[in-house]
């Protein structure tokens, strides 16, 4: 059987892991060598990096961190975070990152997809949508939750399939550090117009959480950031808990 | 020694980390003085079928591989790398494969209607053979598929498979021949004891 997988999010400035709540007041919380090593061994199923620095300076950091990651954890990594060209595919690709996550850059150039995913291969291709809900309707924010781009969140989430997306994460900007649960209606409602395996994202707080959110959606993954970073809740404990819940996972 | 065959279809840096990892010498390599004198050869690979077949020929090294493996010397395919020693893919067209084992490549979509494919994400291994690769694991030992097409008509070299609304083939072998659908190298633990397993044979 096919494991949901539980995946922790790192969201890396100038070398160091960050984390704030609503996208703003970020707060420094350790070295990404280090936590990753400790997700691994704690069982994590794949890491997530996310590279939320703008210089160039930065950039070189990043890739360097990625580098010691990928030498020693040998489970799936995903990259994001300013990728707008096949040049940054490449880039991150040959530091050991195994997916490779687009949104704003997507959403500015919709061909990045399919070209990417011609180029790399559709499992390569991940495609992040921070949603939130404006007039009753789901919709597509670019630039970090900060741009509302007017894209219908389900239409996007089709275009994306449509073009060779592999996988799609969904961030409920709704939800997202407010660690009150997975916005589960609106998982529900993306989750339902693709067949590409779908994480969730944004909102997880507790065990119970995650484990409403499998019982909830079939989606296949469920990514935390703070939570885990903060030791508030531990990978080995979390998964022992789906577990004892009925739940498929990787122990 | 191992060499990575590099004929230019995905990244080697991972593989390479996970065989240093469990002490095992390893190149990345596309030449074929060095492919021919290695001890054994691991074939790599993601993206299509009829991509990797057609880059595989311009670089001479498709006739290479396969007679190395026909002489004996240990070869293990990854993901990609396991449908090329197939007879043939069906994946966009129709291509020919190593043809070193019996078996067709077919969609995963062709399953069942509202399967979600790719098959990304952690699966259990079910042993149906005894095998050399599995000397270090357990039935039932999780391990990292991503894919969206799979082996069909293999039962002559299965050893193992996962359940994804089929059963997947996950792992084959025929003599010297191994093949993984899934990846050892992003197979945490469970994925480093089969290099080290493929490494002692």
């Amino acid at each position: 059987m096919l494991a949901k997988r539980i995946i922790p999010c790192l969201d890396v400035k100038n070398g160091r892991v960050v984390k704030g709540s609503n996208f703003i007041n970020l707060a420094d919380v350790a070295d990404p060598v280090v936590l990753a090593e400790k997700y691994s061994l704690n069982g994590a199923d794949e890491l997530v990096f996310y590279d939320i620095t703008a210089s160039a300076e930065g950039r070189k950091l990043f890739t360097d961190v990625l580098k010691r990651v990928a030498e020693k954890i040998f489970i799936p990594l995903t990259v994001g975070g300013g990728i707008n060209s096949l040049q940054d595919f490449e880039t991150v690709l040959n530091c050991g990152a195994d997916k490779v996550s687009v949104n704003s850059g997507a959403i500015k150039n919709p061909k990045l997809i399919s070209e990417a995913a011609k180029k790399y291969g559709d499992q390569c291709v991940t495609l992040s949508m921070d949603v939130k809900r404006v007039n009753g309707k789901f919709t597509v924010f670019a630039k970090g939750g900060r741009e509302n781009t007017g894209i219908d969140a389900i239409e996007w989430a089709k275009f994306g399939q449509d073009n060779g997306a592999g996988e799609i994460v969904l961030n409920s900007i709704d939800t997202d550090g407010v660690k009150k649960g997975f916005d589960i209606e609106m998982l529900k409602a993306v989750n339902s117009v693709v067949t590409l395996p779908v994480i969730a994202s944004g909102g997880a707080g507790s065990v119970n959480d995650f484990i409403n959110l499998f019982k909830e959606v079939d989606v296949s993954a469920g990514l935390g950031a703070s939570v885990f970073h903060f030791g508030e809740i531990q990978i080995n404990d979390l998964k022992k808990q789906l577990k004892n819940s009925g739940i498929v996972v990787r122990v | 020694m191992i060499a990575i065959i590099n004929y230019g279809s995905g990244n080697l840096f991972s593989l390479k980390s996970s065989l240093q990892m469990v002490g095992l010498e390893a190149v990345i390599t596309s030449d074929k003085s060095v492919i021919q004198s290695a001890e054994k050869l691991i074939l790599p690979g993601v993206g299509a079928f009829g991509d990797a077949v057609e880059k595989l020929k311009t670089s001479g090294l498709f006739e290479v591989v396969k007679s190395e493996a026909q002489n004996g010397k240990p070869i293990l395919g990854i993901c990609l790398g396991m449908q090329l020693l197939f007879e043939k893919s069906f994946e966009y067209g129709e291509h020919q494969g190593l043809a070193l084992l019996q078996g067709e490549i077919k969609p995963l979509s062709a399953v069942c209607k509202n399967l979600r494919i790719p098959h990304m994400g952690w699966n259990s291994l079910n042993f149906t053979k005894q095998s050399p690769l599995f000397k270090y694991l357990t039935c039932g030992d999780f391990v990292y598929f991503v894919h969206s097409f799979y082996a069909t008509n293999c039962d002559e070299s299965l050893i193992a498979y996962a359940n994804y609304s089929v059963k997947v083939p996950a792992a084959v072998q025929k003599n010297n021949i191994y093949g993984t659908q899934f990846h050892p190298e992003k197979s945490g633990e469970v994925g480093l004891k089969i290099l080290r397993a493929f490494g002692e044979l």
